[in-house]
This record gives C-alpha cells, sequence and structure tokens, in this order.
C-alpha cells in the first residue's frame, strides 16, 4: 500500500516534468546546463530566504512571512538569472555548436521562449524536488499517514500542489523573460502577484486551531485555475496559435521537439 | 589531489596533472589538407589509412622520420591522399608549417578530397596569426557536449553510492572499524576533541598520500615502471574483487537474498576477470566506463564507511587545498611529476582517469616497445592511453588510490599539454593565419591535432600496431576526469544523503554539478591542467551545510503545512 502510494504520487508530481525533461532537454546538452543553473539559482533564492526565516527568530512560526520575502527572493532571482543568460548569450551560441562547420545561429539562442521555458522548468523541477522529495521517502513507508488524525489526503493533495508549482515555473519562466525582452512589465508583475496569490493560498493548507481541516480544494482549484490561464497565456506568448494546436495532432516527425 | 583539469592546449603552464582533460578529435585531415603536397611532405603530420596495411606501416616509419626531423616523406603524400580514415600521427608537423591554412572548413572534416588542398594553401598564407581569443573561442566550442558528457558518469556514479547508502545499512552505519589512517574515532561528545582529532585523522590522511605521490615521483623518476605497474594492478585486483565481493554480499544480505557460494564464485570472477581486461588492457569503451564509474563507486563507498563523520569532512577540505597546491604550485609535487614525464617525452602512466571518449587502449605498454609503429585506433582511441591509467587509481585503499591516479593522471595530462603547448607557440611564432571568422575553428583543431598526435605517439608507439585516425572528430574528442574527483564527490554526496535527508543530498548533487561547469569553464578559459576538486566540493561542502541547518527546518516545516513557495 505504502509503495504503491509512492509510485502513484511520484508520477503525479513527476510524471509529466519528467516526460518534458526528455522530450525536450535531455537531448540537448545546452538546455541541461541551463536547466541545472537555473535550479541553481532557485536554490540559491531558497537559501536566502531560509536564511532570512532562520534569522528573524520570532517570525520563524508564521510561514507566512518566510513565504512572502521567499516569492520575492524567487523572482528576484528568476531575473538575475535572465540577466546571467542574457549576457551569456554570446557564449552560449559558441557552446552549443555541435560542429566546427555550424556558424549558424543556433535554434535555443535565436528562439528566446526555449532557453525561457528550460529555465522555467529548472526552477520549477527543484522547487518541486525540494516541496515532494523528503515526503515521498516518508511515504514509502513504513506507516501512513492519518493516524494522528491528519488528512488523508495529505500525500495526494501534496503530490498535486507539486506538480502544478512545477508547471507554474515553468509558465512564468517563459512569460517573465518575454515580459523583460518585449518590455511589458505588466507580465512581470502578473507573475510576481500570480506566484504571491497562489503561494498564500497554499497558508490555508495549515491546519490551526479555529480550522482543523485544511482547505485542499480551496488551494487546489485556484491554484490550477492560475496554472491553466498561465499555461495558456505562455503558449500565446511564445508564439502559440489555434493553427498550431491543430498542427500539433497531424502527424509528423520529430513532432515532440520544440522549434 | 585526484582532479585535474586539462585543457586540450596548455598554453604556458607546464604540465599539471590533469584529471579533466578535454580531448579534441584528432584531425590528421586538418594537416593534410590545409598543405599543398609540399606543405604536406614538410610537415610531419600524417594520415594513416585503414585501407592499407602497407600504408600504415609507412606512415609508421614517416612518423619516425618526423621524429627524426625529417621532413619529407613521400610516404606521407600517399597517405595524404587517401581521403578517409586518417590518423594523425605527428603534431608538430602541424605546427611547423607557417603557411598552412589553418582555416579548415567544416565539410572537409567528413570527406577530405585531395584536390581541396591547393585553395586551403592558398587561405593559410593570407591567413594572420590567430589571437588568443579567438583560441579560446575555439575551445568553447565543445563545451556543453564536454560538461554533459562528464555530467552523465559523475551522476551515475554518485546515483549508484546515493542507492547503496540509503537502501544498504552496512555502509552508513559505523561498525567500530575504521581505515588504519585514521587512529582517532571521534566517539567522544566533546567537539573540541572531536575537532582536533578530525584535523589530525585529516592530517594523517594528508601525509599519506604527499609520501605516496612522492614515492610515486621518485619511482617514476627513477623508471621502475614495473613497480608502478604492479601497484596499480594490485589495487585494482583489490578492488574489482575483494571489495566487490564485499559489495555484493552486503546488497544480498541488505535485501535478504540467498546465494549459494558456487555462484557467487563464478559471478565474481567473471566480473572481476572482465573489469581488469576492460581497464587495464582493452574492452568496449562503454563497459570500461561502467568499470571505472563502479570502481569509484566501491571506492567511495569504503570510505564513506571505514572514515568517522567529522573526518570526512575535514578530508574533503583538505583535498581541495591539496589538489590546489599539487596541480598549481610551481613546485606542486604531481606538477613535477608532470614535468619530468614530459622531459622524457613520455606517455605518462595509466592515469586513473576516467575519459569520455577513448576506445580501447593498452595499458602497460608505455614501457618499451617497439617505437615508430601505431596502433590502429578506433575513432574514440585517440585518448586511450588515459584511460588505462584510470583503473588503476581506483584499486588501494585510501593512499595508494589517491596518489596513483593523481600523478598518472598529472603526467598524461601534462604531456599532453606541454605538446600542445609547443604547438600553439610555434602555431603563433610561425604565425599561422586564421582566415576571417573561421579561423579559429581551425586554429583549434590544429592544436588538438597536435595534441592529439602527440598523445598517440606516446601512446601509439609503444603499442606497436598501427592506428587508424578516426574519421569523426567528435567521437574523438572528449573530456577526461580523474576517478579521484569521482570519488570525492561521490563521498560528499553519499555522506550528505547518510543523514536521511533527500533536501540536502539534492543541493549537494546540483552544486557538485554546477561546480564542474564552472571548472570546465575555466578550462576553457585557462586551458591547462585544471585541479576539479576545489569549486565543486566547496560548493559542495557550503551548500551541505548550509541546507542541513538553514534549509531543512524551513522545508521541513513547508512541506509538513503543505505550504509551497
Amino acid at each position: 500500500m505504502t509503495i504503491m502510494e509512492f509510485f502513484g504520487c511520484t508520477f503525479i508530481s513527476y510524471g509529466l516534468p519528467f516526460a518534458m525533461f526528455l522530450f525536450t532537454i535531455a537531448r540537448d546538452p545546452l538546455r541541461v546546463i541551463v536547466l541545472i543553473a537555473s535550479g541553481f539559482f532557485w536554490l540559491l533564492s531558497l537559501l536566502l530566504s531560509s536564511l532570512l526565516w532562520f534569522a528573524v527568530v520570532p517570525l520563524r512560526d508564521q510561514l507566512a512571512f518566510g513565504l512572502v520575502f521567499s516569492v520575492i527572493f524567487q523572482e528576484g532571482f528568476r531575473f538575475l538569472f535572465y540577466k546571467l543568460l542574457r549576457k551569456a548569450d554570446d557564449g552560449l551560441q559558441k557552446v552549443s555548436q555541435a560542429n566546427e562547420d555550424e556558424h549558424v545561429m543556433p535554434r535555443d539562442i535565436s528562439n528566446k521562449h526555449i532557453m525561457a521555458y528550460v529555465s522555467g522548468l529548472g526552477f520549477g523541477i527543484l522547487s518541486g524536488a525540494f516541496s515532494i522529495v523528503n515526503v515521498l521517502a516518508d511515504m514509502a513507508g513504513p506507516g501512513t499517514i492519518g493516524i494522528y488524525g491528519d488528512s488523508q489526503y495529505f500525500f495526494i493533495t501534496t503530490a498535486f500542489l507539486t506538480l502544478c508549482f512545477v508547471m507554474l515555473h515553468t509558465f512564468w519562466g517563459v512569460i517573465f523573460f518575454n515580459g523583460l525582452d518585449t518590455k511589458r512589465y505588466w507580465m512581470i508583475a502578473y507573475v510576481g502577484v500570480t506566484h504571491m496569490l497562489v503561494s498564500c493560498l497554499t497558508l490555508l493548507n495549515q491546519r490551526t486551531d479555529s480550522r482543523p481541516e485544511p482547505l485542499y480544494l480551496a488551494t487546489l482549484i485556484p491554484a490550477y485555475i492560475v496554472m491553466v490561464v498561465s499555461g495558456v497565456m505562455a503558449f500565446f506568448v511564445a508564439g502559440g496559435s489555434v493553427q498550431n494546436i491543430k498542427a500539433a495532432f497531424v502527424c509528423r516527425k520529430g513532432r515532440y521537439e520544440i522549434d | 589531489m585526484s582532479s585535474k583539469i586539462s585543457s586540450n592546449s596548455g598554453d604556458d603552464e607546464p604540465n599539471e596533472r590533469t584529471s579533466l582533460v578535454s580531448r579534441h578529435p584528432v584531425n590528421a585531415r586538418t594537416a593534410q589538407e590545409g598543405g599543398t603536397m609540399e606543405s604536406l611532405s614538410a610537415s610531419p603530420a600524417h594520415l594513416l589509412t585503414s585501407s592499407s596495411t602497407a600504408s600504415d606501416v609507412e606512415a609508421a616509419a614517416a612518423f619516425d622520420n618526423t621524429l627524426a626531423g625529417n621532413s619529407d616523406t613521400p610516404q606521407t603524400r600517399d597517405q595524404a591522399s587517401s581521403p578517409d580514415d586518417v590518423a594523425i600521427i605527428t603534431p608538430e608537423v602541424t605546427i611547423r608549417d607557417p603557411g598552412r591554412p589553418l582555416t579548415m572548413q567544416p565539410d572537409q572534416d567528413g570527406t577530405q578530397p585531395p584536390p581541396r588542398r591547393p585553395s586551403r594553401q592558398t587561405r593559410g598564407q593570407s591567413g594572420e596569426p590567430a589571437s588568443q581569443e579567438e583560441e579560446e573561442e575555439e575551445t568553447l566550442l565543445y563545451g556543453a557536449k564536454h560538461v554533459i558528457m562528464l555530467f552523465v558518469p559523475v551522476t551515475l556514479c554518485m546515483a549508484v553510492v546515493v542507492a547503496t547508502i540509503s537502501s544498504v545499512s552496512f555502509y552508513s552505519t559505523n561498525s567500530g572499524q575504521y581505515l588504519v589512517y585514521t587512529p582517532f574515532h571521534d566517539e567522544t561528545d566533546d567537539t573540541g576533541t572531536k575537532l582536533w582529532q578530525s584535523m589530525a585523522n585529516a592530517a594523517i590522511l594528508l601525509g599519506v598520500i604527499i609520501v605516496m605521490t612522492i614515492v610515486l615521483l621518485l619511482l617514476y623518476k627513477y623508471k621502475c615502471y614495473k613497480i608502478i605497474h604492479g601497484w596499480l594492478i594490485v589495487s585494482s585486483v583489490m578492488l574489482l574483487f575483494l571489495f566487490a565481493y564485499l559489495y555484493l554480499m552486503e546488497v544480498l544480505r541488505a535485501y535478504n537474498v540467498p546465494m549459494d557460494y558456487i555462484t557467487v564464485a563464478i559471478l565474481m570472477w567473471n566480473f572481476g576477470v572482465v573489469g581488469m581486461v576492460c581497464i587495464h588492457w582493452k574492452g568496449p569503451l562503454l563497459l570500461q566506463q561502467m568499470y571505472l564509474i563502479l570502481v569509484s563507486a566501491l571506492m567511495a563507498l569504503i570510505f564513506i564507511k571505514y572514515l568517522p563523520d567529522w573526518t570526512v569532512w575535514f578530508v574533503l577540505g583538505v583535498m581541495v587545498i591539496w589538489d590546489l597546491v599539487a596541480v598549481l604550485c610551481p613546485k606542486g609535487p604531481l606538477r613535477m611529476l608532470v614535468e619530468t614525464a614530459s622531459q622524457r617525452n613520455e606517455p605518462i602512466f595509466p592515469g586513473l582517469i576516467y575519459s569520455s571518449t577513448m576506445v580501447w587502449q593498452v595499458a602497460g605498454m608505455a614501457d618499451n616497445n617497439g617505437e615508430g609503429k601505431k596502433k590502429k585506433r578506433r575513432k574514440r582511441s585517440s585518448l586511450t592511453t588515459s584511460s588505462t591509467v584510470d583503473d588503476n587509481s581506483d584499486t588501494e585503499d585510501g593512499e595508494n588510490m589517491r596518489n596513483g591516479p593523481r600523478i598518472n593522471r598529472a603526467l598524461s595530462g601534462s604531456t599532453e599539454s606541454a605538446r600542445a603547448r609547443s604547438a600553439v607557440q610555434a602555431l603563433n611564432s610561425d604565425g599561422v593565419t586564421s582566415s576571417g571568422r573561421r579561423s579559429p575553428t581551425p586554429q583549434r583543431r590544429t592544436v588538438q591535432t597536435a595534441r592529439t598526435s602527440s598523445a598517440s605517439n606516446d601512446q601509439g608507439r609503444p603499442m606497436g600496431q598501427e592506428q587508424i585516425g578516426s574519421t569523426e572528430d567528435e567521437e574523438e574528442r572528449g573530456v577526461k576526469l580523474g576517478l579521484g574527483d569521482f570519488i570525492f564527490y561521490s563521498v560528499l554526496v553519499g555522506k550528505a544523503s547518510s543523514n536521511g535527508d533527500w533536501n540536502t543530498t539534492l543541493a549537494c548533487f546540483v552544486a557538485i554539478l554546477i561546480g564542474l561547469c564552472f571548472t570546465l569553464l575555466l578550462l576553457a578559459i585557462f586551458r591547462k591542467a585544471l585541479p576539479a576538486l576545489p569549486i565543486s566540493i566547496t560548493f559542495g561542502l557550503i551548500f551541505n551545510f548550509v541546507t542541513t541547518s538553514l534549509v531543512r527546518p524551513f522545508s521541513d516545516k513547508l512541506a509538513s503545512e503543505q505550504v509551497y513557495i
């Protein structure tokens, strides 16, 4: 039972991101590097926020405080990573050439959305991993949750929320980078606001004295709505259109590739 | 200690032991293509055609000539004319020709028809000396691929260690037994005592390593190759048979699987013998890499199991410093070793190096084999020698491993880099020109080629047969990382995972990979052998402690309250 739960939750939270990684990233060395680098940036933001959380002793029990600053730090580091990427464009272009013969601008550089997507996914994968990996380790047993009155939906909610955040980070990455590229700053504001909103909504998952049962639905439903909206937005921002969707259903070779 | 990264072209510095050697494709073609017939003849570089054995012999002869300094060899031309499968034997040729067109066109790599040469020649003459910037750019070209070629094995090695640590309790629990090098077992609760005891342990271990390095240096200096090889072989035998057997036993025990001794004996015999053959003689690249990774993982597990908790961290810290000193100090022991090797113009011993692209290599060959002959290589084989060496490093317990691998690496790296350097210098002095935008690439190639050829010379000759040039550049070029780096990366990650927090493991993993990226970036910039441990391990240590003390409580709280940031 615990093993089944473990695998079920693993696949819920990481099935989609893993598929995305496999189909769009794994084959391209440059993307793998950018993915890890963006993950590292997310790690730095987490480090900074936990440092702040740790330093401000009186507010250590108030996760809302740490959360707000953590969101700010994450978006800050997303911006830093954007700056870094744009600075490194030249170098990346050289590094990514597979052959000396290739003097064409590689796709990854010419299409700015690809790196935006990759870095967004890097943020998402690491943040998702950090929020679920220990839970998964507990999930494998021995023992399971609910004995002391905790919600029996704890694990599955965690899994779905993790998936949601991985995807959200991916979409935010695309929107954020594009907003900076095209100087449409409302996009950046959108990213910041929705990130803050969704994160604050997850505060409802806490069990407090006045609210013994966590309000999972109040968290999950808005989070998924935001995710879908952001996804659609990212899709169109990246040059998607209805025709593209139709075309996607036509069988052709290499359709899983981003181009 | 263990890790160095060497770039293809060492510009200036003599040699440092290189754990990472980035290999570039050996292009015999380049040399051939670039020059006219005359230039070809003048140039030592030879292409060997795989098709004809006779040509190989000739090539060998030509090679010898080149070595002797004779520039004109008729045979060379013939060989050059043959389009495919060219092995570059002598790098120097390439370097010498001033007018030589460094600018090669990409397409030519694949197939070089003789007719093109004239055109190139013209180009080459028109060319101007390449600036260092261009060279650097060239080095960067293959960066991403190299990084990934190292990411995968490093990740695999760490995965093996982490999986073992978290599933087989034998390796994460203290049995009260420790390595002899660590007389203090921090069993007290007093932090101060623990601290100095750990430091003492680390110092003792470091001392052992230094002594072993010096012993190796002396052995090498006085040409006791047999002893060194014996040493390496004994240690790899121990690792492959004894430690692998212990590992198998513990895994079976952990999963409660019964197995009879006969089966185990057959399994171990086959595993060990195949491993020995792959590591010290030849075998499929994939198999060899697999064995190297396994051997590193086994060694890392031994360290994790038999070193006291705090000592591990101190040892890692000490290793960072030692690595820096040994590789970068003008009087560093590894550096001296390398210099000796380069003076003798020898391939370094089999280094304990993982190389992303080498095919088969003969291990003990370096010593004394016929000269002038070349081994047939496969496309990937150019790097071969170094790979062989790596195996050895894995072997022994603490000391030997470290010393041996480092040295070997250093040696190999140094020789190659030294040659590359000289080649580069020659190029510059000659005023080799790079034409237009492309120039960087061609130059780079030359450098690489030279290197390759030098490597091949060292290694190839001894082996004694024909070397076949590889057709494809990509396959030939690769990166080398010392096995010691693998071991210490894995020790760090494994130790981080032994306290049961996966976040720490993840953080260390990401930090090490990022450190590796930085190191490779530096490699591309400085283009000489670099220590691979310092940046990665420093990052890893920082992230380990920060994550354990700061991030862990925070993220645990977030996870248990299901709050997402």
